[in-house]
């Protein structure tokens, strides 16, 4: 489990997402794709927890089954001591206010045929949070403004801005309800270089201002790093490290962090890394590997333990997990 | 007599009133066998500019008011069309963004290289020569892989398709326009040291399109950084990496988390990137400038070598950033 | 204190709401403006055919039969209109010259009820003389003005086009919008249902109704029932592309942040999908009245659509079966010739506004 300090605002416990593949209505073979399989963790108030991974590990599904867009196979999710796991209709709308999410692509996570004051103002309508139209337009300024936007953007359309702007159109709505929680699902993935920068201090800012903790989703491994406390690693449905992330990228246990470490692109002429290129593709979540799911592609998988024995989460040391028989070994 | 080189391009699309420049001016060299980066946000002209080397840009709406792009000793702007096919593919040859996009879905992997070698190298057109082309780019099992189809290889896969057909000419100079932008950085690795490995074997020529520094710092002899349709930094990789002159090098550089780097507040760059036809008077960076004067805006500033092989188009390149 | 440096500027303040660049494209197509225009024209003069009628569809004229189609001309600066007569026992009419008569604008004539509502008596133009008939597009045979049943009769058949698509496509959109949002079972039931009502043949089942109902009910009904039927059973095909639209309009990310945002079912589908379709809607809405307008030509053509002596394009049709009729007297195919046109404005119409949307980038 990666336990955190103080009392959870977010709880995860074996979380599993499956999906059964359709293989033809006489056939009588059903396969699943197993998205998440058995994920556990927690987030504290007001902390970002990184989740860093390749496509086809788990990772987007994981945040929609948090948010429940997507229903979980098994397993159970507390918010605020709470199980929503199988809430539905008018109290998991309640529930809503708490957590929200920002989505990756500025291109189509707005509606383009409303206006940004009708896509800011729809949580607040919804959730009946302002009395009266006057307090429903001070209200959007507001939330406007606090993204860094110009409150005279209010009755544009969404396709007048730049990527940039659009992600922060999408900060304002999710902030509406003054949610505890964002699942930030690989917000600046679409975004040119220098406006990345933009709006991850602007999430940084927004979190010390009203204690938002984040669940940070994104492939970028320097990104995850920065603005996170704690980082974990995904690998095809299951965790595979976690710790606190300037620990684990000076010391990555799990033979996977490692390789992720070393494939990322060095700016600096200086510190050249050794690189570790792993062989192989990103496998498919239908059909993963006996044992250990990363041992067809692990420099340091042991014939037999490895391809038998599924490792199992782990601590080796203060705070800092990893599913690795060989947990430490540098690849 | 260099490999390629592009001398004062500009390329505007839109006629009239409504023309917009989106290259202005650019200039590069590429010798045999040396690999140039050209690095710049999207709609900086990188990926027009090194279409434009093969006249790949459809013209309307594009259409080339100035320069030269002299390509092994001809001008392919002014090329007639049967020579333009022929060095395409023949001596450039193209690798884009998006494999899957770029691949045919209702054909055979394995038809699609023979087409390639049917039109530069029909005598070569079999599968022996296909396996040979798909063992060169790392693809395990190349006899069965080539009766797949597209939809049945990951992206990785697909990108070494495309990187086979584009080497099934043996072209001289290989452009990859953001090669591994689509992939994942494990599989990123593997592509960039594939091609890192072709280029020592073939001697040929990479002109890579990118956003990413860190690949110019892996991949790079030279890098170009482009704003605005212009380039405003030339110099050798290591330099440019070690030593950023033009401020908005350096405020790119610093506004891009680095693994185990600071933790503080990323620089970032206020505003957003003019967009093509609204690109603001003088020095297109000024509004955005950190060391900008009100004289910037007056007029473009001249690329300049200021150093032995360090171009740079911004006079208070030396001025400290406060 | 705001969260970045400082507030973001748009780039391009200049640019239009989509729908006025769509309007911009569409008004250089000048061939879809043209049917737009002819096809406003055709509705205005549905609109107040009582009006712009000389006659009522009703009134017999028992000295005219066949009349040919008579024309006012100029005489000086006056417009008048010539006699005819005919030879006793024939149908050839010979003009009488110089017996002509003015023609008046806004005269007194056979009552009619304005928009259905408000009962007026006065025509747009005419001589106020009965033995001076303006005919403009002749008479049939039983002496009634073909122009004024004309107008009438393009009552019924434009209407029956606006009409039915309204409650086709608000059905189509409705229940495609719901079978392809809640997926599953519903979704299945939902399109075997569809599947089953698009093979019912329209055209045998009108008939059929046809049959079943006393002969003598009223045109209304029968405009009624034409309608509703014909409706009932588009809505299907509509309703399957929707669904299909849906399908991949309820992935995208702004649907998925409306429900994360606690929004309900019922609101998303209407706010967040179904506009996803119109631009699909209006062209095909555009396209399919033509189907109606020719259906109910058809079933008024074949006789179990509306009767006489009320009028319509489908019905006046019927009448000109004859060939010795449309050999003599070729003016009778006036209707075949207005469904031509409108049916060929509706397309062009249609196409002008795909072409629009489509270079939507």
């Amino acid at each position: 489990m990666i336990q955190s300090n103080n009392v959870s605002l977010l709880e995860v416990k074996n979380l599993k997402v499956h999906f059964p593949v359709k293989t033809g209505i006489f056939s009588g073979v059903h396969e699943t794709v197993k998205a998440v399989d058995d994920v556990s963790f927690s987030i504290a108030p007001g902390e970002t927890l990184g989740l860093v991974g390749e496509s086809g590990c788990g990772k987007t599904t994981l945040g929609r089954a948090i948010m429940r867009l997507v229903e979980p196979t098994a397993g159970s999710v507390f918010l605020d001591g709470e199980d929503i796991t199988g809430m539905r209709g008018a109290t998991l709308r309640a529930r809503r206010r708490k957590f929200q999410m920002i989505f990756q692509d500025p291109y189509g996570s707005l509606n383009p045929r409303m206006t940004v004051e009708q896509i800011v103002g729809e949580a607040l309508d919804i959730h009946n949070l302002v009395d009266s139209s006057s307090a429903r337009k001070k209200r959007i300024e507001e939330l406007l403004h606090a993204v860094g936007l110009d409150a005279l953007y209010a009755q544009r359309y969404p396709h007048e801005f730049s990527g940039g702007q659009r992600q922060r159109i999408g900060i304002a709505r999710a902030l509406a309800v003054e949610p505890k929680l964002i699942i930030c699902d690989e917000p600046v993935s679409a975004l040119d270089v220098s406006v990345q920068a933009q709006i991850i201090n602007l999430l940084s800012d927004l979190q010390q201002q009203r204690g938002i903790a984040y669940l940070f989703i994104a492939h970028d491994l320097a990104v995850v790093e920065h603005i996170s406390q704690r980082v974990m690693v995904m690998y095809l449905g299951k965790i595979v490290e976690a710790a606190e992330a300037e620990k684990m990228i000076r010391e990555p246990l799990h033979p996977y962090t490692q390789a992720l470490i070393s494939a990322v692109p060095e700016v600096n002429p200086e510190t050249k890394r050794q690189r570790v290129v792993l062989p192989g593709d990103v496998p498919s979540p239908i059909h993963p590997p006996e044992g250990c799911p990363f041992h067809p592609r692990c420099p340091i998988a042991a014939d037999g333990k490895c391809s038998q024995e599924v490792p199992a989460l782990l601590e080796k040391s203060p705070g800092h997990v990893a599913a690795c028989h060989f947990a430490g070994k540098k690849i | 007599m260099s490999l390629l080189e592009i001398k004062d391009l500009k390329l505007d699309f839109g006629r009239g009133a409504e023309a917009a420049r989106a290259v202005d001016g650019v200039s590069i060299t590429i010798e045999a066998g040396e690999t140039v980066c050209l690095v710049g946000e999207s709609g900086c002209g990188k990926s027009v500019t090194a279409q434009s080397i093969a006249r790949l840009v459809p013209v309307p709406p594009a259409n080339y008011v100035g320069g030269e792009i002299w390509l092994n000793g001809r001008d392919v702007l002014k090329m007639p069309i049967g020579e333009l096919r022929e060095i395409r593919g023949g001596v450039v040859s193209y690798v884009f963004q998006e494999p899957g996009a770029a691949l045919n879905p209702v054909f055979r992997v394995g038809n699609q290289i023979k087409e390639s070698l049917k039109l530069h190298k029909p005598e070569k057109a079999n599968d022996a020569e296909v396996i040979r082309l798909l063992k060169l780019v790392g693809i395990p099992a190349p006899e069965s892989r080539i009766r797949n189809y597209p939809f049945e290889m990951s992206g990785g896969m697909q990108q070494r398709v495309m990187i086979a057909m584009a080497l099934a000419s043996e072209p001289k100079l290989l452009v990859a326009d953001e090669p591994t932008t689509a992939l994942d950085v494990t599989i990123q690795a593997q592509i960039l040291d594939l091609l890192r490995d072709l280029k020592n074997r073939l001697g040929m020529a990479i002109l890579l399109i990118t956003h990413n520094l860190g690949i110019v710092g892996d991949m790079a002899d030279r890098v170009a950084v482009m704003y605005a349709g212009q380039i405003v930094e030339l110099a050798a990789a290591g330099d440019l990496l070690r030593r950023p002159l033009h401020p908005y090098t350096k405020a790119l550089m610093n506004s891009v988390p680095k693994l185990s780097g600071n933790m503080d507040r990323l620089v970032t760059i206020p505003g957003n990137v003019p967009r093509i036809g609204n690109f603001p008077p003088g020095c297109r960076f000024a509004p955005r400038c950190p060391v900008a004067r009100p004289s910037c805006s007056d007029a473009v500033p001249e690329l300049v070598e200021v150093e032995p092989k360090r171009w740079v188009r911004c006079p208070y390149w030396n001025d400290p950033i406060k | 204190m705001t969260a970045s440096a400082t507030p973001e500027s748009i780039d391009s303040p200049e640019q239009l709401p989509q729908w006025q660049l769509f309007w911009h494209r569409l008004k250089r197509r000048r061939i879809a403006m043209v049917g737009g225009v002819v096809l406003v024209i055709l509705y205005a003069g549905a609109l107040l055919a009582g009006f712009i009628a000389p006659y009522h569809f009703d009134r017999v004229d028992n000295q005219n039969f066949f009349h040919p189609p008579v024309w006012p001309h100029f005489s000086g600066v006056h417009l008048v209109v010539t006699r005819y007569e005919s030879m006793p026992g024939s149908f050839v009419y010979q003009a009488v010259p110089n017996d002509t008569a003015p023609v008046h604008w806004f005269v007194r004539g056979d009552k009619y009820d304005l928009f259905c509502l408000i009962p007026a008596s006065i025509h747009l133009f005419g001589t106020g003389d009965s033995k001076y008939p303006i005919y403009l597009l002749g008479t049939d045979q039983f002496g009634r003005d073909v122009f004024s049943r004309l107008l009438y009769g393009s009552q019924v058949s434009l209407s029956i086009g606006l009409v039915g698509i309204l409650i086709s496509f608000v059905l189509g959109l409705l229940i495609g919008g719901i079978s392809g949002y809640f997926g599953g079972w519903a979704d299945t039931l939902i399109m075997r249902w569809c599947e089953l009502i698009m093979s019912i043949p329209t055209l045998y089942l009108i008939i059929a109704l046809r049959a079943v109902f006393r002969p003598n009910i009223s045109s209304v009904q029968i405009y009624g029932m034409i309608i509703i039927i014909y409706s009932f059973i588009r809505w299907a095909g509509t309703a399957r592309i929707i669904r299909g639209m849906t399908l991949s309009l309820r992935e995208r990310q702004y649907v998925l942040a409306a429900k994360s945002m606690g929004q309900s079912n019922l609101k998303i589908i209407l706010r967040h999908i179904l506009p996803g379709t119109f631009s699909y809607v209006i062209i095909a809405a555009t396209l399919s009245v033509p189907y109606y307008i020719l259906g109910e030509v058809t079933i008024s053509y074949l006789g179990v659509g509306i009767q006489e002596p009320s009028a319509s394009w489908g019905l006046m049709l019927s009448a000109a079966q004859n060939t010795e009729y449309m050999r003599s007297f070729p003016w009778l195919l006036a209707p075949g010739v207005a469904i031509f046109i409108t049916v060929l404005a509706f397309n062009f119409l249609g196409d002008g506004l795909r072409d629009a949307a489509d270079t939507k980038s």
